[in-house]
């Protein structure tokens, strides 16, 4: 297990790219699926930047990242607003326009996605991405809020 | 992580070259320097030729940045002309399902073709 804790600014979100490369890399994804997994958690990261701490740039993600033997799986923790699953939705692709891919990204990347609301603050978000899947399509799991 | 970005008149137009880790921290930086192309443009420009061959990263805000410059040069008239996608850029286009909306062409120099 690897846990990593960055502050809410941007400018640290290479530093979580440079360490899920490698470590996606050691699981055994190629380097399509590797590029994908990091782009993706990437993204998850600029969401709780944007939307958990509404770009306030003094909190903190927590990372986690176990690499099981049957999956890849990152967790990351915020402690900011919690997520409303009800507005969670990867918009409509036919819909050109700038913004909300984030969420297309990290549901077509990863094979379940899960958000759980239960503590007191924040947000955890679970990420798993089996090893030798046919293609992806995630499971959203929405934790009570 | 820092972007180089390099902004060169061509016969076309403008040549933008952008080189680095293209994300929420840095893709401000690309639409600027785009910005400035679209304040700067005189009446014979035609097109707006971005290089991507030495992207490493390009995330959603990346996308988001592009998407904007494509709907600026449809509303005046030009060209935006997307050049030699790296790997990464590539695979985000792939999964944005963008890669049809924008032209987009294998090499620097088929974009600096005039058509």
């Amino acid at each position: 297990m690897v846990v990593l804790t960055i502050p809410s600014h941007p400018k640290f979100l290479y530093i979580v790219r440079n360490v899920i490369y490698p470590l996606a890399v050691n699981s055994g994804f190629s380097k399509k699926e590797v590029r994908r997994i990091v782009l993706a958690v990437d993204e998850a990261c600029s969401n709780i930047i944007k939307y958990a701490y509404a770009g306030d740039a003094t909190k903190s993600i927590a990372i986690t990242v176990t690499d099981e033997t049957d999956h890849f799986s990152v967790r990351l923790t915020d402690h900011g607003r919690k997520v409303d699953a009800a507005k969670i939705a990867p918009r409509d692709l036919e819909d050109v326009r700038p913004g909300g891919l984030g969420t297309h990204f990290i549901g077509a990347v990863f094979d379940t996605v899960a958000y759980d609301t239960d503590q007191d603050q924040g947000t955890v978000l679970t990420l798993l991405k089996n090893k030798r899947t046919a293609g992806p399509g995630a499971q959203h799991h929405m934790g009570s809020r | 992580m820092k972007v180089d970005i390099v902004t060169e008149k061509i016969a076309l137009g403008y040549l933008v070259k952008v080189k680095g880790d293209v994300d929420m921290n840095s893709s401000t930086d690309v639409r600027e320097a785009l910005g400035q192309v679209f304040r700067q443009r005189s009446s014979s420009m035609k097109a707006l030729v971005v290089d991507l061959s030495q992207v490493r990263y390009m995330d959603s805000s990346g996308i988001a940045t592009l998407v904007e410059a494509l709907q600026t040069c449809m509303k005046q008239g030009l060209q935006l002309r997307l050049a030699d996608l790296s790997p990464p850029v590539k695979d985000v286009f792939e999964l944005a399902r963008l890669a049809a909306v924008f032209e987009i062409y294998p090499s620097l120099n088929d974009a600096m073709v005039e058509r």
